[in-house]
This record gives structure tokens, C-alpha cells and sequence, in this order.
């Protein structure tokens, strides 16, 4: 079986800072992966090398073991099937609910094809079922600058989601959650894995744990230690680059 | 025989009763004898100062640049005053008595004297004389005749200029009195100067080859444009052609090394007047994220304060106007960063985070303040003057140097010095780089991030202020004055890379240099708009410009 | 297809503009004593032009976030390239009686044609050009900014610095368009008078309808699926492209569509003031395009165009009325229309109507 996503000797500096440092990973088709680390560890610039917004200065970056990634940018690798979740929620505010779900569903991005398209029945369902789905079907007319924070990050899970990506990326979904909303949320990651690979950047470990997959953790741009949380947990290298500072 | 003809009447007149000493008396009858004696062959012998000038008035212009020439060949210290009074056409011959005479300058009626004693004569009358006339040619003669008398001036500033007016007319008969007075000369600049001027005269004389050949290379070794001017009529003459093409190239190349160094000058000059303009929109750029559109009418105002101080120095105490700028700096300073201030607290600090409302507000108040001076000083251009030590120029090697735009380098540097060290070196700078760098901690530690935008965007229109006063020395003081640099510091600041200053100094330098070097290829204005579209091309290269700030603080 | 373009604002407005497009020319042209007097005609239609050409910065400003302050160098190149087929009608009607140099070329010693003023006798394609020209423009210059991702203030000040060296290249005599003076002394337009009555009032319906056929495709555009991507770029450009929309070709398509639009717009009014030069492409000018945009509101079309007119109105008003004031009011409004009326006179005025329709259902309840 072929991976989904595979990184090999990927390092990547600015100004000297190396933020990537060798860094090899392997994602698996359907795998639920959560990624962990302290600040500056490089969870934000890995992410930005696999969606193509920054290019590594060495290593490689291959999608389904055939395509090279570094060579494509974001809106190639979007197109490719790699959903990006922000830490931030970023919707598009001015837009209704709807009109964000719409925007993101599959279908031709070009300019013209996007200056005539109709949204149809086939689209209306599928927005239908992603509404229901994310809980804001009440609000599918109002502009997202509505919504409240946690409502946000659902709607950027929704319109990943409608996206039909084979890999999400998400960047700490948990942050600024009630933890109600922190337990559903994980739920509906662990849903969502199986049919799609998965990759959660997180510092909550109770959000992690609820995940209950194999955990990475990353230091100083490269793999520390790689396993279940508890096998990790238990690295003493771990431990010092947790507490230890 | 004019001559000795003429000498009769005038000797019987000096001798006249108790107007002169005896001795005179005697001296000047023999004069007369010798002149009545010596046969026209040997007249030459009998060339005194005073046959000579007593047959001026005489004889055809020809015969009278004749005896110009040999007048100032007598090295007499009445030569120069009678020249000068020939050139003026104050030299008349009284009727009565044939006497030559020199009116006074000035006086009404002018007074005269004889141009030989000094005597004074009474009042001129101007029927009873006739004027020595002068036509042009005879007046260049003159001119050059009046030179090789200043080549044994007492002052070296005299017989450098003496020397270069010798250089200039490069006349063969002057060689004579060019050897003497390189023999007898001790100034080494003076000595050049007419060692070169002696190498002209060779090169049209009837000197040998090897003169010539010598002379060339003195000219070779000169190597400006005057060089290249007295040589290039030699460019056919057969005996000298070779050497004189080596000599031209040779010139030819200084020139063109010159030339660059020039244009460099002038590119640096640019330079520190677009450094100056931008340098502020550098810090409000760099530090606040604003476009103060109205940066060019700061740069105004700091431009009609320099006006208005000149005005009430003119107006009280004249004796200051050398001192204006002094004065006027720190209160174009003052003004516009009081303004600048004013703007941070009623507009710029409530559309923060907004930089594209920002920049159109800040265009507003630009409109309104290029009005607001229009209705108080008037549409028109107000005249500011230089200072004494600001107007003038000096030639360094083979370029000139005006003196205003060298005192405009040097403050533009001060400014920028001085500006590195409030940021780099004072508690305000700190504060100013740590709300730059990152905002909300800034604001955690304790810094009033309002109070820092407020200064800063202060401090960024007080050296748009400084900027006007450089400014009133080189351009014109109009209402549109800061209309004309808007576009360029811009450019400046887009180029070099905001928030950084060394990233305005490069781009400020790079942009003036390329213009000037476009400039003789181009044409002035094709020059700027050829800089306008490599900018823009750049842009597309490096987003964030030349000396971009990275990480993440400028990503958020 | 016609509800999806025509909602309140866009009726009234189009209502309004028919109105004027039937009374302006009657009043002028059939009904006795002139009511409206030819100056005013031509005055209208200058306004109706400086109305397509805000719609035409609201497309990318109001929709696609990109602040152009060189949109005036788009609307002086439409301008110009009308200009040349006008001096090209004058024929041997110059001053100089030349048949085909214009009489400036004439003047400077020219013996022929530059290569670029060939075809420009043809009204047809110089009605192309004037759309080409400012597109190819538009496209060149966008593809390398939006490509390299030059985005926010940065890109505003390259295209003010495009209008800057066009204007600068414009006023040199070399470049073969007239240089200071521009283009003007225009005789005729397909063959109709420029002077009389009847061809005024024809060029002033074809501003209106101009107009709005512009307002009419910039709504088609924005209420497209295209229109929404816009608002997304606008609003979250880097989700955008993570949604897999490669957010370059949007922009530069988007900022053609505008720039031919505001070449159409200049085309109009160069046959309607008498003249174009190089003025047109000064700064200053194309930053007044935004303040029409921003005090109609922004991002709603319609009220770009009252913008506009209600600027050049107040302009002719004021400058006649106190010369000194006009510099003022211009400045006041830009800073007024930032800091109070950010959705601008359009985005208050509904508001306003929206609160006292709401309130007596209010106290029904």
C-alpha cells in the first residue's frame, strides 16, 4: 500500500534559523496522526511545505508516492485533495454560511468556468448535509462574521470537509474551545479519519489523548520521538523538552 | 614719422614751469631728443613707456594693437591703469596740445589727468579731446595685453588668473613674457598654470618639434576639456598628428573618468534629497504600518518655515540671514512634527490596521494643507535665498562641486546618523522598535504603543520638515512642492524595504545614482521613468524590497 | 438571470439614468427655449463617464480588495486611443492642411506616421483599441504584481507609480501624442459634428448607456460564483488559495475586465470635453477615482457611480462658486468618508431606511 504522504530529509531555514531540520515522516492512507511540540518546533513551516505555501531547501515531499509536492503551489496541492484548517479560523466573513460551504466544494476552479457556474440540486444537498453536519443549518444565510469562535472553526472544518480532501491538515482545532466542544470536535476528527489521512497539530494533550492515535513530536525541526501517546510520553527526552524548559 | 613728431609737443608740455621736478623735466627732454634722434630702424631702442603711449592715438587700429603689445611688454606700473582706461574708452588726446589723456571713472564732470605723469588736468571737456578709439579685435588684444601685465602681480590669485587668461588666448607673442614670469615664479599652482599656458603659445609659435612635442605632453597631463580644446586644431598638422591623438585619447578617457565621477556626484546628490524625503516615511512606514500621503506636504511646510524665518530675518535683523537655516531647522523640526503629531491624534491613530484607509485619509489632509499654504502664502514660488556658505561651487579634479548640494549630502547624513542613534541607542528608540517588531507584547511590557505612534509619526514629519529646509535651497517653494517627491520616496521606501533605514540609505543612493547614469543616455525624464519600471519589475523579485524585515512578526 | 442583476439600488439607479437619458436630450434638442443648455449636456455626460470609471475601481477595490491608484492611466489610454482616431478624422482640416499628420506632428518636423498610429482612421478600430490597449496594460502589469504576490499598500503605490511614469512619458513630445497639449482641435466623429447639438447629445446617451451596460456586467460578475471568490480574496486571501482557487488568475482577470471598462469610459469623454492629455494621468487624479468609490460606498456599484457624480457635481459647483474651498472639501471628504462613513453615502442612506422600516414594526409588537 502506498502512503499518502511522505517526507524524507525535508529542512528548511530562514535567515540561518533552521525551522526544519531533516525532517522525515511517513502519513498513511486513512491514518489519524496527531503532531505535537513545543513553540518553534516547526509545526507550522511542515505544514506550509506539504501545501506548497513555502518551498524546503532540501528533501522531499512526495503525495500518493508519486507526486512531488515541492513542486506545486497551494492551490495546486488544494486541488490535489490537501485541506488546510488554520489555527486561527479563517471563513470568509462577509460571506453567508452557505456561500463559504459553496465555495469550497469540489468543482472546476478555473476563472470562467467560476464566472458561469450554477449552484444546482447535487450542490444544494451536498451543502444541505455539510450544514447539518457542522450544526448550523439555522445559519446558512448569515454572514459568517456572525458566527462565535467555536462556530467558526466548524465552519472551516465544513468547508474542508466539502473540499473532499484525501488529507487534512489541521492546526490546532481545539484552541479557544469550550470543552464540550473540544470532545466533539475530536469525535468528529476520528470520523472523519479512515475514508481521509488526517494530521492534527495540537498543544491540548487532553485533546490529544481524545484522539487516541500515534502521536509525533516534534523538536527543533526534526521527529523527537514517534508512537502512541503513551510511548512517548514515557521518552525521557520528552519529558525534558516539555518540562524541562 | 608719427612717432617722433608726436613726442615734441608732449615733452615742451611736461617741462612746463613748477608742475614737475627738475629731474623729470631733464629725463623726459632727453626722451624726446633720443626719439627725434633715432631713425625709424632703431626705433625698438627708443620704446619707452611714454613714446609709446603718446603715439596711441595715432595710426590705425593695427598699428595701435601694435603698440598695446609693447606697452605692456615695458612691464611699467602705469601700464595696467592706462589698458584698463584704453578698454573703457577713457583715454582721450586733449586737441590744444596733443596730450593723452585719462578721464576719471566717475565724477560729474569727471576730472582728468595726463596718462603719462598723473597730472591732474581739471575738468574733462569733452569737445576739446578726442578719444583714443577701440574696436573688438583690438580689445581682445588688450585684454590679453592687460593679462601678462598681472602675470608679475603681486598676488598668486591675480597671476593665476593672469596666467589662465594666457592659456585661454594662447597667443605666441606672450611666450617672452610667459618664460619670465615662470622663471621668477615660486607658487607651484601658478607655476602649472603657466607652464600650460606656455605650452599653448609653443604649439602655436614657430618653436621646433621638440618643444612642441613637449608641450603636447604638458597639455596631456592638464587633460581637461581646455586641454583637448588647444590641442584638436593640431589633429592634422602632420608633424604633430601622432602625438597629438595619443594626447587627446589620453584626454578623451580622463574626461570620461571624470565625467562618471561627476555623474556619481550628482547621483549621490540626488540621493540624499530623495534620503531626505523618504527617511521619515521610512519610520511611519516601518514602525506603524501608515502611508502618510501627506509626508510630501510635511516636507513643504518645513520648506515655508525656512521661507517664513528668512522673511523676519530680512525684515529685523538682516546681519542673521547666514544663520537662517541654522534657525530654521529645528523650527521646521518643530513645525511639521507638531502637524505630524496633530494628524497621528485626529486621523492616522483611529484607522490603524487599516492601512489602505490610511493612506487615503492622510491624502485628504495633504490636499487640505497644500491649500491651506496656497491661501496663506499665495499660489506662487517664494523666493528663499542661499547663505554665503551655501551658494558657490568648487572644482575638485575634473568636476564641479556646488556647495549647496555638498551641505545637503552632509545633512542628509547627519540626519540619518543621528536618527540610527535615537533608535539604536535611546529609550524612545527602543520603545519604537519593540512596538515595531511586535505590538500586542509591547503593550503587555507596560509601552504606550499611542504614545510611541504619536512621537513616532511626530519624528517621521519632523524630518519631513528638516527635508523642506534642504529642499528651499534647490528647488522652488511652492505649494506643490511636496507633490513633486511623493511618488519618488515611495519609491525610495518600497525599494530599500520598510522599517529599515539602511534599506531607505541604499535605495535612496541606488535610485539617485541609476537616474543620473540613465540621464545622459536617456534624457532626464525617460531616465526616471526607465528607474520607475525597474522598480516596479523589482517589486515583482522581492515583495518586501531590498532590505526586507522576515519572520513572523511581519507575516501576522 | 435579470433578478440575479437587478435588485432595489440597481432599479432606482437604472430608473433614474433612463429618465435622464430621455429628458437631458429633449430638453436640449426639442423643447423650445433650451431648458438644458448645451454645456450642461456635455457636462452630464463627462460626470456619467467618471461614474463608469468608479464602477470600474469598485470592481477590484470594492470587490477584489486591490486598491489601484493608477486606474485614471486606464481611462486616459481608452481617452487617448479615441483621441487618435478624432485626429485622424481632422484629415487635411488642420491647421497645416497636412491629409494624414496630425498638425503637432507637423509642428515638430515629423514626415510620417509612427507605426502606432496606423489603423486609428478606422472608428472600428480604434473602438478596439480602446479596450485593448488599457487591457493589455492592465494584464501585462497585473500578471507580474499578482504572480509575485504583491498585495495591499505595496501594490497600490507600484500602480500609482505606473500612472507616474505614463504621464511623464506622455508629456515628452517624442513619444508622438501631442506632449503637453495632448490631443484636441477635434472636428468630427463619424462624421457628425462635434460642435453641434445633436452629436452631444448622442455621445451623452452613449455614456449613459455606457454606464449602464458597465454596471449591468460588473453586476453579472459579482453576483457570479467568480464574484463571491473575489470577496473571498478580499477578505481572506490565503484561505482562498488553500480552497484550491489560484487567487493570481482571479485578480488579473477581474482588473482587465476593469481597466477596459474604465478605457470605455475615457473613450467617451475625450469626444465629449474636446481633449485629452497627459494630465489625465497624473496621481493625483486617480487617487480622486478611489474617493468617488469609497464616499458612494464601496463594493455596491451603484453607489460608486453616484459617488462620482456627486464629487464632480460638487466640484463644478464649488470651483465657481469659492476656488478656495474646493481643495478643503475634497480633503474633508476623504478623511470624513474614512473615519465616519465607512460603507459610504449608499451603505448609510440604507441603513438609515432599514432602521425606520424596522421601527414601526417594532412597536406594532
Amino acid at each position: 500500500m502506498s502512503s499518502q504522504l511522505f517526507l524524507s530529509g525535508v529542512s528548511k531555514s530562514f535567515d540561518g534559523f533552521k525551522a526544519i531540520n531533516n525532517l522525515s515522516m511517513v502519513i498513511e492512507k486513512g491514518e489519524l496522526r496527531a503532531v505535537i511540540g513545543p513553540n518553534g518546533a516547526g509545526k507550522t513551516t511542515m505544514m506550509d511545505i506539504i501545501t506548497g505555501k513555502t518551498r524546503p531547501d532540501e528533501g522531499e515531499v512526495y503525495w500518493n508516492d508519486a507526486i512531488d509536492l515541492t513542486r506545486l503551489d497551494e492551490a495546486a496541492t488544494a486541488r490535489l485533495g490537501v485541506g488546510r484548517k488554520f489555527q486561527k479560523p479563517t471563513v470568509i466573513e462577509t460571506l453567508s454560511v452557505a456561500d463559504n460551504l459553496n465555495l469550497a466544494l469540489k468543482a472546476d476552479r478555473g476563472v470562467f468556468s467560476t464566472l458561469t457556474a450554477r449552484t444546482g440540486r447535487t450542490q444544494k444537498t451536498e451543502i444541505n448535509r455539510l450544514l447539518a453536519l457542522i450544526c448550523l443549518s439555522d445559519q446558512r444565510s448569515r454572514p459568517a462574521a456572525d458566527l462565535s469562535h467555536g462556530q467558526k472553526q466548524w465552519l472551516e472544518i465544513g468547508m474542508l470537509l466539502a473540499q473532499d480532501p484525501a488529507l487534512l491538515l489541521v492546526d490546532e482545532p481545539a484552541a479557544g474551545m469550550t470543552d464540550a466542544e473540544t470532545m466533539r470536535t475530536a469525535e468528529l476528527l476520528r470520523n472523519i479519519a479512515g475514508e481521509r489521512s488526517v494530521v492534527v497539530v495540537e498543544h491540548d494533550m487532553q485533546f490529544v489523548a481524545a484522539l487516541g492515535c500515534k502521536v509525533t513530536v516534534l523538536h527543533q525541526g526534526h521527529v523527537l520521538a514517534e508512537g502512541s501517546l503513551d510511548h512517548v510520553s514515557a521518552n525521557p527526552e520528552v519529558v525534558e523538552v516539555y518540562l524541562g524548559r | 614719422m608719427i612717432f617722433t613728431r608726436q613726442s615734441a609737443p608732449r615733452g615742451g608740455e611736461a617741462a612746463g614751469p613748477g608742475r614737475c621736478p627738475v629731474a623729470w623735466a631733464l629725463t623726459l627732454a632727453l626722451v624726446v631728443i633720443l626719439g627725434l634722434l633715432a631713425p625709424p630702424q632703431a626705433r625698438a631702442a627708443s620704446d619707452s613707456f611714454e613714446s609709446l603711449v603718446a603715439a596711441l592715438a595715432g595710426g590705425s587700429y593695427s598699428d595701435r594693437a601694435k603698440l598695446v603689445a609693447k606697452i605692456a611688454q615695458t612691464g611699467d606700473p602705469r601700464a595696467l591703469g592706462l589698458l584698463e582706461a584704453l578698454t573703457d574708452g577713457r583715454l582721450y588726446q586733449r586737441k590744444s596740445d596733443k596730450r593723452i589723456v585719462t578721464v576719471a571713472a566717475s565724477g560729474k564732470p569727471p576730472g582728468m589727468s595726463d596718462a603719462i605723469t598723473g597730472e591732474d588736468l581739471g575738468v574733462f571737456n569733452k569737445r576739446a579731446a578726442k578719444k583714443v578709439k577701440v574696436n573688438n579685435s583690438l580689445r581682445r588684444k588688450i585684454r590679453t595685453a592687460i593679462g601678462l601685465l598681472s602675470l608679475t602681480s603681486s598676488d598668486a590669485q591675480d597671476r593665476l588668473k593672469a596666467a589662465q587668461a594666457a592659456f585661454a588666448s594662447g597667443d605666441p607673442a606672450q611666450l617672452e613674457a610667459l618664460d619670465a614670469a615662470l622663471s621668477a615664479e615660486s607658487d607651484r599652482g601658478v607655476a602649472t598654470a603657466l607652464a600650460e599656458a606656455r605650452a599653448v603659445a609653443i604649439l602655436n609659435s614657430k618653436t621646433g618639434l621638440a618643444e612642441k612635442q613637449a608641450a603636447i605632453t604638458v597639455l596631456k597631463q592638464r587633460g581637461d576639456r581646455d586641454a583637448q580644446a588647444a590641442l584638436s586644431p593640431f589633429r592634422d598638422d602632420p608633424a604633430l598628428a601622432g602625438a597629438v591623438a595619443v594626447a587627446l585619447r589620453s584626454i578623451e578617457e580622463r574626461q570620461a573618468l571624470w565625467g562618471m565621477a561627476q555623474n556619481v556626484w550628482y547621483g549621490l546628490s540626488l540621493g540624499s534629497v530623495l534620503l531626505l524625503a523618504a527617511i521619515g516615511l521610512a519610520i511611519t512606514f516601518g514602525v506603524m504600518g501608515v502611508i502618510n500621503m501627506a509626508h510630501g506636504e510635511l516636507v513643504m511646510l518645513g520648506a515655508y518655515t525656512t521661507f517664513a524665518v528668512q522673511e523676519a530675518i530680512r525684515t529685523s535683523a538682516p546681519g542673521l540671514f547666514d544663520w537662517s537655516l541654522l534657525i530654521a531647522a529645528p523650527l521646521a523640526f518643530v513645525v511639521a512634527g507638531t502637524v505630524g503629531v496633530v494628524i497621528e491624534r485626529g486621523v492616522v491613530r483611529h484607522l490603524y490596521g487599516r492601512p489602505l484607509e490610511t493612506l487615503l485619509a492622510t491624502w485628504g489632509i495633504s490636499l487640505m494643507l497644500q491649500q491651506a499654504v496656497r491661501s496663506i502664502f499665495g499660489p506662487n514660488n517664494r523666493e528663499v535665498g542661499n547663505p554665503g556658505w551655501m551658494s558657490g561651487a568648487f572644482e575638485l579634479g575634473g568636476m564641479t562641486i556646488t556647495w549647496n548640494r555638498l551641505w545637503i549630502l552632509i545633512f542628509a547624513l547627519m540626519v540619518f546618523v543621528g536618527l540610527l542613534f535615537l533608535l539604536r541607542r535611546t529609550a524612545m528608540g527602543l520603545q519604537m522598535r519593540a512596538v515595531t517588531q511586535n505590538r500586542p507584547m509591547a503593550a503587555e511590557m507596560g509601552i504606550n504603543t499611542g504614545r510611541v505612534d504619536a512621537l513616532t509619526f511626530g519624528l517621521g514629519a519632523g524630518i519631513g520638515g528638516l527635508a523642506g529646509v534642504a529642499l528651499s535651497q534647490i528647488d522652488n517653494v511652492s505649494p506643490n512642492l511636496g507633490q513633486s517627491y511623493i511618488v519618488d520616496s515611495f519609491m525610495v521606501v518600497v525599494f530599500g524595504g520598510a522599517g529599515n533605514l539602511w534599506g531607505a540609505l541604499a535605495g535612496a543612493f541606488t535610485l539617485g545614482v541609476a537616474n543620473k547614469f540613465l540621464e545622459p543616455f536617456a534624457g532626464a525624464v525617460l531616465a526616471k521613468i526607465l528607474v520607475l519600471v525597474f522598480i516596479i519589475l523589482f517589486i515583482q523579485k522581492r515583495p518586501r524590497g531590498l532590505f526586507a524585515l522576515r519572520g513572523r512578526a511581519v507575516e501576522a | 438571470m435579470l433578478a440575479r442583476l437587478i435588485d432595489t439600488r440597481m432599479a432606482v439607479f437604472l430608473a433614474v439614468l433612463f429618465v435622464l437619458t430621455v429628458a437631458v436630450p429633449l430638453g436640449n434638442l426639442v423643447i423650445a427655449g433650451q431648458p438644458v443648455p448645451s454645456y450642461v449636456v456635455a457636462l452630464l455626460g463627462k460626470y456619467l463617464t467618471y461614474a463608469l470609471l468608479a464602477v470600474a475601481l469598485d470592481l477590484v477595490w470594492g470587490y477584489c480588495g486591490i486598491l489601484s491608484l493608477g486606474h485614471g492611466a486606464f481611462f486616459a489610454l481608452g481617452g487617448y486611443a479615441m483621441g487618435m482616431h478624432l485626429m485622424r478624422e481632422i484629415g487635411p482640416r488642420g491647421v497645416y492642411g497636412d491629409p494624414v499628420l496630425p498638425d503637432f506632428m507637423v509642428f515638430l518636423n515629423w514626415k510620417e506616421l509612427p507605426w502606432f498610429w496606423l489603423g486609428f482612421d478606422s472608428f472600428w478600430f480604434a473602438a478596439l483599441m480602446v479596450m485593448v490597449v488599457p487591457g493589455a496594460l492592465a494584464f501585462v502589469f497585473g500578471w507580474f504584481a499578482f504572480r509575485s504576490r504583491v498585495t495591499g499598500v505595496y501594490l497600490s503605490i507600484i500602480t500609482q507609480a505606473m500612472t507616474y511614469a505614463l504621464m511623464l512619458a506622455f508629456f515628452r513630445n517624442e513619444m508622438g501624442f501631442g506632449g503637453n497639449n495632448g490631443l484636441t482641435d477635434f472636428k468630427d466623429i463619424l462624421g457628425f459634428d462635434l460642435q453641434a447639438d445633436t452629436t452631444r447629445a448622442g455621445l451623452f446617451v452613449a455614456a449613459a448607456v455606457a454606464l449602464a451596460a458597465g454596471l449591468l456586467l460588473a453586476r453579472y460578475i459579482t453576483t457570479s460564483k467568480l464574484g463571491k471568490v473575489l470577496v473571498a480574496i478580499r477578505d481572506a486571501e490565503s484561505r482562498t488559495r488553500f480552497l484550491g482557487y489560484r487567487v493570481e488568475a482571479f485578480k488579473l482577470f477581474v482588473f482587465v475586465v476593469s481597466a477596459m471598462m474604465a478605457g470605455v469610459a475615457g473613450a467617451i469623454y475625450t469626444p465629449l470635453v474636446g481633449i485629452i492629455n497627459p494630465g489625465e494621468f497624473s496621481p493625483a487624479n486617480s487617487i480622486e477615482i478611489v474617493i468617488w468609490v469609497a464616499l458612494g460606498g464601496r463594493g455596491t456599484l451603484v453607489g460608486a457611480a453616484m459617488g462620482a457624480i456627486i464629487v464632480a457635481l460638487s466640484r463644478t459647483l464649488l470651483t465657481s462658486w469659492f476656488p478656495e474651498l474646493w481643495l478643503f472639501a475634497l480633503g474633508g471628504m476623504f478623511i470624513l468618508v474614512t473615519l465616519v462613513l465607512p460603507q459610504g453615502i449608499l451603505g448609510a442612506v440604507e441603513a438609515g431606511l432599514r432602521r425606520v422600516r424596522r421601527r414601526p414594526r417594532e412597536a406594532a409588537a
